[in-house]
């Protein structure tokens, strides 16, 4: 009960880890793309939240540095991805990933 | 009950805001009494919107309800809540419901950082001006969720037009914002801050509003933003998101009754927050005119009699009107309550020349002076601008706009630097 | 402005954040699943808040919550998601998905408990009123060239993003 009320790291890294398992979870398993994406923000989130959790520990701020190129990171790759989905969509008219499956159109 | 008597008398005696106190007591104070100001600045926008639009088009606008319809707002608000509050049938019912809640939190959550003067705001945070444009942007999810909530095309195409414009246009402001931050830094130290009431220091302190600052680099950036603000709170003429002429109207098209009306406290909150962001950049917030210049207790004096002042000539303005009111009998009531007005405005103007009022007051005075400024500016762009095309607006923002902000950001940047080394070799 | 790093406020927040992450995976309709992780941002920038690290927490609303969200909503909106509700919404290998996000589950869990000692009880203490300023040196000094990386790498994904979605170039 001590350790549930004193807020270390460790708490902050497993909810860290939680998150990144639900993000997993919705990568590997839903066929929609958008969701797919967003799970992956989930797991960028995730990572976000233990380099902010370690730059606490440590009392440094270059975790705080790397979570923002991240958040950059994350702009892009979201920027690109739905732009994917549109092009996917126009042609195939369906937002399922696992119809994805000529390797060339 | 002596240690909270003691708890609440300990603030007064302390210079800060209630938040840097540490203060939950007038924190909450504060927090009500903004939350009344900017919802009697609402009602006061709603009476003077419909009275400016039509003077401008030489009508008289609400004359009904009251003398010169001042107790319109009140019939409205009543109107509204008592009427029938539909949810459409195929509509996602809880998307729908909590929209206009999430557009009101972000309307109203702004204002805990806005400085009405050195002490008088709820918190100054030290990412203050971030804080203000974050949370303002998540006003733009609840216009989403209710255009798409709704299963309607004017809705969803409204909600679409908003999205595309409120992030085209944040990235034009952001860049005005970031250029009027830099020249917080121009100081002993470089540092700049993005805390509020920092940046209204840095003013003073540089004995210059940010408007005049490296003339005419910080007017442009000022353009800059009020242009882009108008495009943020979808006000024409960028009010594309509602245009009734081709959409009914936008994305609360099929809201009604009370939700329509958290909208509408949404949209002018809204209005009053990028406001008193624009005045706090670059209108020195809540300075008065010329400190540097006209300093000395003289002129402090002379300028404090400027908030009971202002109170008195409205009070004439009233006792002008009743006295032109017509003399028939039907209208001895309305007569007697413009005098009952005027008198009420009076009598806070002549309280407002007591001095222990008057030196409480007139930082909040000359900060809510600057954003009606700005208010009725909205008022007049909506009288005289015809409204944008949907390309139209595109282009200015991203072809226009955003090139503009860049280079002045840039000729910001070079200037101060320039200006840094040749102070400090 | 000290943020109040108590227990209360890290499980509420880490209990939003979680039924937030579930309700993302799990909802049929995309646009629910973007308003979940929304609220999900929302709670973690609070999060970051109680971490002391207000930019970040800034950052993350304005760029997550107004600008990647709503790019997202955007999206959704433009293709027809009727279709997509009456389908299955699970892929055929979702129970492989899952023994495997079981098995990284029970890494974690073994690496933390095996790993706890190395974590120091002591939080180090952090100046939060220069937060951003001291967040700028660092990102205009020793971290400069990845910075500018960083934006090439936006440019990238803009011309990205116009070539993939435009119809004709």
């Amino acid at each position: 009960m001590e350790s549930m009320l004193h807020i270390t790291t460790l708490h902050y890294l497993v909810l860290g880890a939680a998150l990144f398992l639900l993000g997993v979870i919705g990568v590997l398993t839903r066929r929609n793309v958008v969701i797919v994406l967003m799970s992956i923000e989930l797991i960028l989130n995730a990572v976000n939240l233990n380099l902010i959790a370690f730059s606490r520990m440590w009392g440094g701020l270059h975790g705080q540095v790397f979570a923002i190129f991240v958040i950059t990171d994350a702009a892009a790759e979201a920027a690109v991805g739905l732009g994917i989905l549109i092009a996917f969509f126009r042609n195939k008219e369906t937002v399922n990933i696992d119809e994805v499956n000529l390797l060339k159109w | 009950m002596n240690a909270f008597v003691q708890y609440i008398e300990s603030y007064l005696t302390s210079n800060v805001t209630p938040g840097a106190a540490g203060n939950m007591f007038w924190a909450s104070i504060y927090i009500l009494i903004v939350f009344t100001g900017v919802s009697v600045g609402v009602i006061c926008m709603n009476w003077l919107e419909r009275k400016v639009l039509a003077h401008m088009q030489v009508r008289l606008g609400p004359m009904r309800v009251g003398p010169h319809g001042l107790l319109q707002p009140f019939a409205d608000a009543l109107k509204l809540l008592l009427k029938e509050d539909i949810i459409p049938a195929r509509a996602d019912s809880v998307i729908f419901w909590s929209a206009p809640f999430i557009v009101d939190l972000a309307a109203f959550t702004v204002f805990v950082v806005v400085p009405f003067g050195p002490q008088h705001a709820i918190t100054d945070m030290n990412i203050g001006i971030l804080f203000m444009l974050g949370v303002s942007s998540l006003s733009v999810l609840g216009i989403v969720m209710a255009g798409w909530a709704s299963n309607s095309h004017y809705p969803l195409i409204g909600a679409l037009r908003s999205s595309a414009q409120m992030v085209s246009y944040e990235v034009a402001m952001g860049f005005a914002v970031v250029s009027a931050i830099l020249m917080t830094s121009l100081n002993a130290t470089g540092t700049g801050t993005l805390s509020m009431i920092g940046i209204v220091e840095a003013q003073k302190a540089q004995a210059e509003w940010f408007i005049f600052k490296f003339f005419p680099l910080g007017l442009i950036a000022f353009f800059i933003f009020t242009v882009a603000m108008v495009a943020e709170t979808n006000r024409a003429p960028f009010d594309l998101a509602e245009a009734e002429s081709e959409l009914t109207a936008g994305f609360h098209t099929e809201y009604s009754g009370f939700r329509w009306s958290l909208f509408f406290l949404a949209e002018y909150g809204a209005m009053m927050a990028v406001s008193s962001i624009a005045v706090t950049l670059w209108l020195g917030g809540w300075l008065r005119p010329f400190p540097n210049w006209l300093s000395g207790s003289t002129w402090d004096s002379i300028f404090s009699y400027f908030p009971g002042a202002t109170f008195l000539f409205l009070a004439t303005l009233c006792f002008y009107e009743t006295a032109r009111m017509p003399k028939h009998p039907y209208f001895r009531i309305q007569t007697i309550g413009l005098a009952v007005f005027g008198a009420l405005l009076a009598l806070i103007g002549l309280l407002l020349f007591v001095p222990a009022v008057s030196v409480r007051i007139q930082d909040i005075f000359w900060f809510t002076a600057k954003v009606a400024g700005f208010m009725y500016l909205y008022i007049w762009y909506r009288g005289t601008f015809p409204r944008y095309r949907f390309d139209q607006l595109m282009r200015m923002g991203w072809k226009v706009l955003l090139p503009i902000g860049l280079g002045t950001l840039i000729l910001t940047a070079g200037v101060a630097l320039i200006q840094q080394n040749l102070w400090r070799p | 402005m000290a943020p109040i790093a108590t227990p209360f406020f890290f499980y509420l927040l880490a209990a939003i954040m979680l039924i937030g992450g579930i309700l993302v995976i799990m909802c049929r309709n995309a646009v629910h699943s973007a308003l979940a992780l929304i609220v999900t941002l929302l709670a973690q920038s609070a999060i970051y808040l109680m971490l002391y690290a207000p930019f970040v927490a800034g950052v993350q609303i304005i760029l997550y919550a107004g600008g990647i969200m709503v790019l997202f909503l955007f999206v959704i909106m433009l293709v027809n998601i009727d279709r997509a509700l009456k389908e299955r919404q699970f892929n055929s290998q979702w129970w492989v998905g899952i023994i495997a996000a079981t098995t990284l589950g029970g890494l974690f869990i073994a690496v933390y408990t095996k790993g706890k000692s190395i974590f120091p009880e002591r939080i180090a203490s952090v100046a939060e009123a220069d937060n951003t300023q001291r967040v700028a040196s660092l990102l205009y000094g020793q971290y400069m060239f990845a910075f500018e990386i960083a934006s090439l790498l936006l440019l990238v994904a803009i011309i990205g993003a116009v070539v993939m979605a435009k119809k004709r170039i």
